[in-house]
C-alpha cells in the first residue's frame, strides 16, 4: 500500500467509530443542556406550587398538572385508535393481503407517516374542529378528541411498521404447524402468530404512545390550548393543553434566563425522561424477546 | 356439534372481513388528505405562486421565499445529517463488537428518535442559538434538524449495510483487501440504494417539521431570500402554520395552496425513495 | 400588530429600498423578549413594557425606548346570528372569569359560552385581563377561567368564532373582518353603549382601547430613526387607519 492508503487506512476506520459515538454524545448533550437550563426551576419556583393546578406563567402560576394531564388524555385517546387500526392494518399486510395489496398499501402507509404534521393540524382547524362540533353537538371542535384522532392517524404508521416487521419475523414454522394441527388461518393468527408476535407488538404500541406525547404542532392548533385540568372521562370532548403545545406556543415570548424560560425547560426535561423511559422500556422488551427465541430456536 | 354455530371458516371469514375493513379505513383517510389538498389547492397554483414573493401581508402573491428557504434546509441538513449517519451506520454494521458500549450506542440512537420535536427546538435554541451565538440562522435550524434526522438515517442505512451478504466481505477479504477497501468498494456500493432511500426518507421527515425550527431558523417574513447561513428564513411549514393560524383575513386559497405545496414536496420525496427501494430491490443479484 | 409591521415595512422598503426589515410575529411578549435578548432592533408591542422587564433589559445592557406609534380598540365579537348586541364590562368581566356561563344569562338563547382568548404572550391578552377581566383595579385578582381557549393567534379566534354561534372572543379592531359581529360596551348598566371606532377610541367614550407601542434598543439612530420618524408622519399614519387601527394625532410637530 502507498503513503495516501496508509494515511487513509489509519484515519478513516477512526473517524467512522467517532460517528458511532455520535449519537451518545448527542443525547448526552440535549438532556446536559435541559438540565443547566430547567433544573434552576426547582430552586426558583416552590415544588408544591409545580403540582398546582393553574397554568397561568405572567401571572407565576406555573402548576404543570394541567399541562401532563392535557399530553395524558390526548396521547391515550391516540392510542384507542392508534392501536386497533394499527395493529389491524399490520395483520392485514402480513398474514392476509395479497401479494400485489402489499406492495400499494406498505408505501401508502409510510406515506401518512412522512405528512407534515402542520399540514394535519391545518386539516384539523378546517375540516375535522367543525365536523365534531356539529356531529357531536359541542361547544367547540378545538377538543382533546380531535387531537387524539390525528395524532392517532400520525401514530398509526410507526404501530404498523414496527407490528408488521414484528408478524414478519415470526417464523413460518409455527405457522405451518398450527396448520397442520388443522387451524384456521383466522386461529392461527389470533392464537399462535400474534402471540408469538406479543413482544414486538407491544414494542410497535409503545414507540407509538411515544410518538403521540412528543408531537407539537397538531396538538397546538386543534386542542384549544386551555389548560384545564382533564381527569374525567368526558374530558376528552373539552379543549385541553399539551406539554408539547405550551412549550411550542410560549418559548417565543420569554426573556432568556426567566423562571418563565426555566419551567418551559423543565417541562421539556420532563417530555425527555418520559421519552426515556419509554424507549428503554421498549429495547428491554426486545433485548429480552430475541433472547428468548435464540434459546428456543437454538 | 358446538362447530354448527361457531363454525370456524364463518368466523375466519368474519375475522378476515373486519381486519379488511380496519385496513380500508386506515388507508382511505390518506387518500382522502391527498386529494381535498389538491381539490382545495390546485385552483391556487400558479407560476407566480411558486416563483414570486408575497404582497400585502402575505395575503398575495408567492411563497417563493418559503419554498427555496425548506429547500435550504433540507440542503443543510444533508450536509451534517448524511456523513454522519452513514458514518454510524457503518460503524455499527461493520466495526462494531456485540458488546455494552454498541448496546448503549444503539439506545441512544432509539433515544434520539424518541425525543419530542420541540425538545430538540428547545435544545437547539439552547446550544446554537443562544451558547454558541449562530442566531436565530439557517446554521442553527440545520444543525438542530441534522440531529434530529439522525436516527432515521442511521438505522435504515445499517439496515441496507447488513443486508449485503457476508460473502462478498469474506472473498474481498480473503484477496487481501482491507475491512475499509472492502466497505469502500464493495459493501456501500451494493448497499448505496438501501441507503439513499433512508436518507431521503429522513430529509423528507426533516422538511417538513416545524417545531425543531421554530426558535432556532424560522422567520415570517422576510424581504428577501437568504444570503448567508447566518440568516433567518422562511420555510413552508412554518409559512403555513403562520398563515393558517397567525394572519387575518388570508385568502383561503392561499392557505391551501401553500400545503399543496409542502405536500407535492412531500409525496415527491416519498415517491423518489419507495421508486429506488423498488428498483434496486429488483436489480439486486442476491 | 404584526399586519400593521408587515404593512408598515412593505411600504417603506418601496421608497427607501436600501433597507431591509425583517418582521417576526408571536405577540408582544416574543417581541419586547427578543429585544431584550438582544435579538432584534425593535419590538412592536400592544402593551406597556413591564418593570421586570425593563430590569431584565438594564441587567442585559439593553436601554428600551417606547413610542406610540397608534392607538387601538379592543373589540368584544361574537358569532353574527348571536342575538346579544351589548355588554357591560361587568357582565363581560364575569363572562371570561366563569361566572357567566351560558348566554341565556345575558339577554341570548340557551346555549354555553365558548370563551376564547389570545395566547398569554399576547399584549392583547394582558391589557384584556388587567382592564376588562380586573376593570382597570390594581390590586385585583381576577383571572381567566381554567377552561378559556389559548389559541396561538388572532386567525385562530376569528376562525372558530366564524363558524361557532356559542363563541365570544376579543381582539383589537384592526384584524376583526366584517362578517363578524361586534358588541357594543358600556362601563356601567346606566352608561351609554359605544361600538369601537376610531371617533370612539380619540374621544375616549369607548373604554376598552389602548396605545400601540414600539420599543427600541436605546434611543433610535441611523436608519431606524428614519423609519420611526416615518411611522409618525402622515403616509404610516394613513396605513394605521387603512388596517382598521386609530392614528395618533397626527398633527404633532
Amino acid at each position: 500500500m502507498n503513503s495516501k492508503q496508509n494515511w487513509q487506512e489509519f484515519l478513516i476506520p477512526r473517524l467512522i467509530k467517532a460517528c458511532g459515538y455520535s449519537a451518545i454524545v448527542f443525547v448526552v448533550l440535549i438532556f446536559f443542556f435541559l438540565l443547566r437550563e430547567g433544573l434552576p426551576t426547582l430552586v426558583e419556583v416552590p415544588l408544591k406550587s409545580l403540582f398546582d393546578p393553574r397554568w397561568y406563567p405572567i401571572e407565576e402560576h406555573f402548576g404543570i398538572l394541567p399541562l401532563i394531564s392535557g399530553s395524558l388524555l390526548v396521547t391515550v385517546g391516540a392510542m384507542l385508535v392508534a392501536v386497533p387500526f394499527g395493529i389491524g392494518t399490520a395483520v392485514f399486510i402480513s398474514e392476509i393481503a395479497p401479494r400485489w395489496v402489499r406492495e400499494i398499501l406498505k408505501p401508502l402507509v409510510e406515506l401518512l407517516g412522512g405528512l407534515p404534521s402542520v399540514m394535519l393540524g391545518f386539516l384539523g382547524i378546517l375540516v375535522l374542529a367543525p365536523f365534531l362540533r356539529v356531529f357531536l353537538d359541542l361547544p367547540t371542535g378545538l377538543t382533546a378528541l380531535a387531537g387524539s384522532l390525528l395524532l392517532g392517524g400520525i401514530a398509526v404508521p410507526t404501530v404498523v411498521s414496527i407490528a408488521e416487521d414484528a408478524l414478519d419475523a415470526v417464523p413460518r414454522g409455527y405457522r405451518e404447524a398450527a396448520w397442520a394441527l388443522g387451524a384456521t388461518k383466522w386461529q392461527t393468527i389470533w392464537r399462535v402468530t400474534l402471540p408469538a408476535a406479543r413482544s414486538g407488538v407491544l414494542t410497535a404500541v409503545m414507540l407509538g404512545i411515544g410518538r403521540s406525547i412528543g408531537e407539537t404542532m397538531t396538538v397546538m392548533m386543534v386542542t384549544g390550548n386551555a389548560p384545564v385540568l382533564a381527569v374525567k372521562l368526558t374530558s376528552i370532548f373539552s379543549p385541553v393543553r399539551t406539554m408539547t403545545a405550551t412549550i411550542a406556543a410560549e418559548m417565543g415570548e420569554v426573556a432568556s434566563g426567566s423562571v418563565h424560560y426555566r419551567v418551559l425547560f423543565f417541562i421539556g426535561i420532563v417530555l425527555f425522561l418520559i421519552s426515556l423511559v419509554v424507549n428503554i422500556s421498549a429495547s428491554a422488551m426486545i433485548f429480552r424477546a430475541k433472547k428468548r427465541a435464540e434459546r428456543v430456536l437454538s | 356439534m358446538k362447530a354448527f354455530f361457531i363454525n370456524r371458516h364463518l368466523v375466519q371469514r368474519l375475522g378476515f372481513s373486519l381486519i379488511t375493513l380496519i385496513a380500508t379505513l386506515t388507508v382511505l383517510p390518506i387518500l382522502g388528505v391527498i386529494v381535498y389538498i389538491i381539490n382545495k389547492g390546485a385552483p391556487a397554483i400558479s407560476w407566480e405562486f411558486i416563483s414570486g414573493f408575497p404582497h400585502d401581508g402575505m395575503r398575495a402573491g408567492g411563497i417563493l421565499p418559503a419554498i427555496v428557504g425548506t429547500l435550504y434546509l433540507t440542503l443543510g441538513t444533508a450536509i451534517f445529517s448524511v456523513p454522519l449517519g452513514i458514518g454510524a451506520a457503518i460503524y455499527l454494521s461493520e466495526y462494531a463488537a456485540d458488546n455494552t458500549l454498541t448496546r448503549l450506542i444503539r439506545l441512544a440512537i432509539i433515544n434520539l428518535a424518541g425525543i419530542p420535536s420541540v425538545v430538540y427546538g428547545l435544545f437547539g435554541l439552547g446550544l446554537f442559538v443562544i451558547f454558541l451565538n449562530f442566531g436565530t440562522s439557517i446554521l442553527a435550524a440545520s444543525l438542530t434538524l441534522s440531529i434530529m434526522t439522525l436516527p432515521v438515517i442511521i438505522s435504515t442505512a445499517e439496515e441496507a449495510l447488513r443486508a449485503v451478504p457476508q460473502a462478498f466481505r469474506t472473498v474481498s477479504i480473503s484477496m487481501g483487501g482491507t475491512r475499509w477497501q472492502t466497505i469502500r468498494r464493495i459493501v456501500l456500493p451494493e448497499a448505496l440504494p438501501g441507503i439513499i432511500t433512508g436518507v431521503i426518507l429522513g430529509l423528507e421527515r426533516a422538511a417538513g417539521e416545524t417545531a425543531p425550527i421554530l426558535f432556532t431558523g424560522a422567520a415570517f417574513f422576510l424581504p428577501r431570500l437568504p444570503h448567508t447561513p447566518f440568516d433567518a428564513t422562511m420555510a413552508l411549514p412554518y409559512h403555513l402554520f403562520v398563515i393558517s393560524t397567525q394572519v387575518p383575513e388570508m385568502p383561503i386559497q392561499i392557505q391551501y395552496g401553500t400545503a399543496l405545496v409542502l405536500l407535492t414536496f412531500v409525496v415527491v420525496m416519498n415517491l423518489t425513495a419507495t421508486f429506488i427501494r423498488s428498483r434496486a430491490r429488483a436489480k439486486r443479484q442476491w | 400588530m404584526v399586519n400593521l409591521a408587515l404593512a408598515w415595512a412593505e411600504a417603506y422598503q418601496t421608497i427607501r429600498p436600501d433597507v431591509r426589515i425583517s418582521v417576526t410575529g408571536g405577540g408582544s411578549g416574543t417581541g419586547i423578549a427578543a429585544l431584550l435578548n438582544g435579538t432584534v432592533d425593535i419590538a412592536n408591542a400592544s402593551r406597556k413594557i413591564k418593570p421586570e422587564e425593563i430590569e431584565q433589559a438594564q441587567a442585559n445592557g439593553i436601554e428600551p425606548v417606547e413610542f406610540v406609534v397608534a392607538r387601538d380598540a379592543i373589540a368584544v365579537i361574537v358569532h353574527p346570528d348571536n342575538p346579544v348586541s351589548q355588554l357591560t364590562l361587568q357582565q363581560i368581566s364575569d363572562i371570561y372569569s366563569g361566572k357567566i356561563n351560558n348566554w341565556s344569562e345575558v339577554g341570548g338563547e340557551d346555549r354555553p359560552i365558548v370563551r376564547l382568548s389570545r395566547e398569554t404572550n399576547s399584549g392583547t391578552h394582558v391589557y384584556f385581563l388587567e382592564t376588562v377581566l380586573r376593570l382597570g383595579q390594581k390590586d385585583n385578582k381576577t383571572l381567566f377561567s381554567m377552561d378559556t381557549l389559548l389559541l396561538p393567534s388572532s386567525e385562530g379566534i376569528i376562525n372558530e368564532i366564524r363558524q361557532n354561534p356559542n363563541a365570544i372572543g376579543y381582539d383589537g379592531l384592526g384584524y376583526v373582518p366584517h362578517d363578524l359581529k361586534i358588541i357594543a360596551v358600556a362601563e356601567t348598566e346606566a352608561g351609554p353603549y359605544v361600538l369601537p371606532m376610531i371617533s370612539t377610541v380619540n374621544d375616549k367614550t369607548y373604554p376598552i382601547a389602548r396605545d400601540l407601542y414600539v420599543y427600541s434598543v436605546g434611543q433610535p439612530q441611523g436608519v431606524i430613526q428614519d423609519y420611526l420618524e416615518w411611522i409618525h408622519a402622515s403616509e404610516a399614519q394613513e396605513i394605521v387607519a387603512e388596517l382598521g387601527f386609530v392614528p395618533i394625532l397626527v398633527h404633532n410637530p
